[in-house]
């Protein structure tokens, strides 16, 4: 069993005007076995969460706690945090020019495991992660998110959770850009993931539409750097139905 | 075919070619080929001087002959006062010849040795024709020089040059390489420059006749407050010929600057050809600077295709986040991303030890710890 827990999180990014807040005082837990969803409008600070989780270095965590079975996270390097399990499939994942996704995930295994994999388990377990994805072989030899498709980089992303397994998965918007096929088989991804390994799941979107195929337990609706309303699956309806526009009413 | 518009070509072509260095002018530093240059530091190399001689090993193929020797090429000559001087300076030239029709399976691999901290060098290799070979010069990275390869690669030949320069002490070397390129022949010229107080290498391709090949690739690397050039021309004399410039650099320090000028020149003769040339530097902190200056000039548009490309960036953060989040060490993730950047010139190295050493060179020198 494992929990993620955030606790009164306040968080800021500096720009070229100054620093300025964008996470005020967020709490939630994650367990295993559990799907929470974060759903807020846009620009509500919803990836600075996810980034300020995995270390990004442009956010400054400014007050509250982070911690993973008791750990805490906010101590630790962007990579020691993915080495306790913590992952983070990003909305927007950048190119690494020259460098081939087998040889990334290679790295990145013999990295989380502490050992080189063996050759041809890697490669078979490779192989059928990506057949799992619809993903075409010749796949693995491209160059990190080069001239992917939107689609193909959340596949990527999702390949990346069913072969490093991690305890706490973060979905930054893995729905967005993707036709309705390729969502199902995303999203039967994720579930795949989550049946195997009882990981915990962060699932982060903007629209109620992933959640047809990935079921939350708990809903949060997350509008200007906090969490301003938290129930079950059904919150989600009522948000399908009346948007946003309540929340940021009852703010002003 | 192009998306280039054709002009007349200002001529960018050398004007004068001698072999007397008073021919001559001593440069100022405001003439074009020299305006990025910090020649007050090469004053020296100016001015001729009672300078050492550049040699080696003697062994299959590769002999030391006199300046005189009636094999070399009596049809090349200098350009600039430079080549000039060294030229008229060197008692010793490493003449390397592959016989037509040889095929060389082994890597021929060439150690320069100065006689001095200062030399002038000059290096001929006459490449036969249908003959095949990889010849490897390793620079001595203990020497200041100044010198030439010329460089006649025969009608339908084979030939892969690749030069390794590993200053780790300060030093100023000035190479200026001519290759001609034969009928339907190709030719892989590779630079890698790692290091050095100055380094200035004028690389020059000509056809001497249609259906040529050349690819010039580089990999250069600069710390500190080093000085590197690389002045490339290739002139498109011949119809059907094929060219492709490839340079990468990455650049450390405070005071680092690196330059790259790549001229491309295409005749109203050389129609249906194809040349490419690139750029990239990548700047590992900030501090150094990188100048990219690609020219190519059309005089005509009959040509299959054409085109330049030049960029210049920050070490990207975001990609070492993006590979740091998924458990990769730091000094992992920077390993990667310099090696991904300079695997498309690195991967033309076909011997593997020798690109694996390259590789670790490259590492060792921006202070990365390897790995298995
Ligand atoms: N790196 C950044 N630089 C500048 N502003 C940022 C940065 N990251 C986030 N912000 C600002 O923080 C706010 C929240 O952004 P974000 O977390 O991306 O929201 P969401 O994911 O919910 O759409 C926005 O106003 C955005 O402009
Ligand atoms: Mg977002």
């Amino acid at each position: 069993m494992s929990k993620l827990e955030i606790k009164d999180l306040h968080a800021t990014v500096t720009t070229d005007t100054g620093d300025s807040e964008i996470l005020r005082g967020v709490s939630l837990t994650v367990e295993s076995g559990t799907t929470s969803a974060i759903m807020g409008p846009n620009g509500s600070g919803k990836s600075t969460l996810a980034y300020v989780l995995a270390g990004h270095p442009k956010y400054t965590v400014t007050s509250g706690t982070v911690t993973l079975d008791g750990e805490d996270v906010l101590g630790m390097s962007v990579d020691e945090r993915a080495r306790a399990g913590l992952f983070l499939a990003m909305q927007y994942p950048v190119e690494i020019p020259g460098v081939s996704v087998s040889n990334f995930l290679r790295t990145s295994i013999t990295a989380l495991r502490g050992e080189a994999p063996k050759l041809r388990t890697w490669t078979k377990d490779m192989k059928e992660a990506m057949s799992d994805l619809q993903m075409d072989p010749a796949f693995a030899s491209r160059n990190v998110n080069e001239g992917f498709s939107g689609g193909e980089k959340k596949r990527h992303e999702i390949l990346q959770l069913g072969l490093m397994e991690p305890k706490i998965a973060i979905l930054d918007e893995t729905d967005s850009g993707l036709d309705v096929d390729a969502l199902k088989v995303v999203s039967e991804g994720v579930n795949r993931f989550q049946q195997k390994t009882n990981a915990g799941v962060l699932l982060i979107t903007h629209y109620t539409r992933i959640l047809k195929y990935i079921k939350p337990d708990v809903v949060h609706v997350f509008v200007d750097g906090r969490i301003v309303e938290t129930g079950g699956p059904e919150l989600a309806n009522s948000l399908e139905a009346d948007g946003y526009e309540r929340f940021s009413v009852a703010k002003a | 075919m192009s998306a280039v518009a054709t002009a007349p070509a200002k001529d960018l072509a050398p004007k004068i070619l001698s072999r007397d260095p008073g021919d001559f002018e001593i440069p100022k530093g405001r003439e074009e080929e020299w305006r990025y240059t910090p020649i007050r530091k090469m004053q020296d190399f100016f001015i001729p001087q009672s300078w050492g001689s550049v040699g080696a090993l003697s062994s299959p193929f590769v002999e030391i002959v006199g300046p005189d020797d009636p094999r070399l090429s009596t049809t090349w000559m200098p350009t600039d006062r430079i080549s000039a001087i060294a030229f008229a300076g060197t008692k010793k030239v490493v003449l390397i010849t592959i016989p037509a029709e040889h095929i060389v399976e082994e890597s021929i691999v060439v150690n320069l040795a100065g006689e001095m901290l200062n030399n002038y060098a000059h290096i001929e290799v006459q490449v036969g024709k249908f003959s095949r070979s990889q010849i490897v010069i390793i620079h001595d990275s203990t020497a200041n020089v100044s010198g030439s390869i010329v460089t006649e690669v025969g009608d339908q030949a084979e030939l892969t040059l690749l030069s390794v320069l590993d200053a780790e002490a300060p030093l100023k070397q000035h190479w200026n390489w001519t290759t001609n390129v034969g009928r339907d022949s190709r030719f892989l010229g590779l630079s890698i420059s790692l290091g050095g107080e100055v380094v200035r290498i004028v690389p020059s391709v000509n056809y001497r006749a249609p259906g040529g090949s050349a690819e010039m690739l580089g990999a250069f690397l600069l710390e500190g407050d080093q000085f590197q050039e690389h002045r490339i021309l290739v002139n498109h004399t011949e119809p059907h010929c094929v060219s492709n410039v490839v340079y990468k650099g990455a650049l450390s320090g405070q005071g680092a600057h690196s330059v790259w000028v790549g001229d491309v020149l295409v005749r109203r003769e050389a129609i249906g050809i194809q040349t490419y040339e690139l750029n990239r530097n990548l700047l590992l902190n900030d501090g150094p600077r990188a100048d990219s200056v690609p020219n190519l000039e059309l005089e005509t548009g009959d040509v299959v295709s054409a085109g330049h490309a030049s960029a210049t960036g920050r070490f990207d953060d975001e990609q070492l986040f993006y590979l740091q989040s998924r458990g990769i060490p730091e000094s992992v993730a920077r390993q990667l991303v310099v090696r991904g950047f300079f695997v498309d010139v690195l991967n033309k190295v076909h011997d593997q030890s020798l690109r694996e050493n390259l590789m670790e060179r490259i590492e060792m020198r921006l202070g990365m710890v390897t790995h298995a």
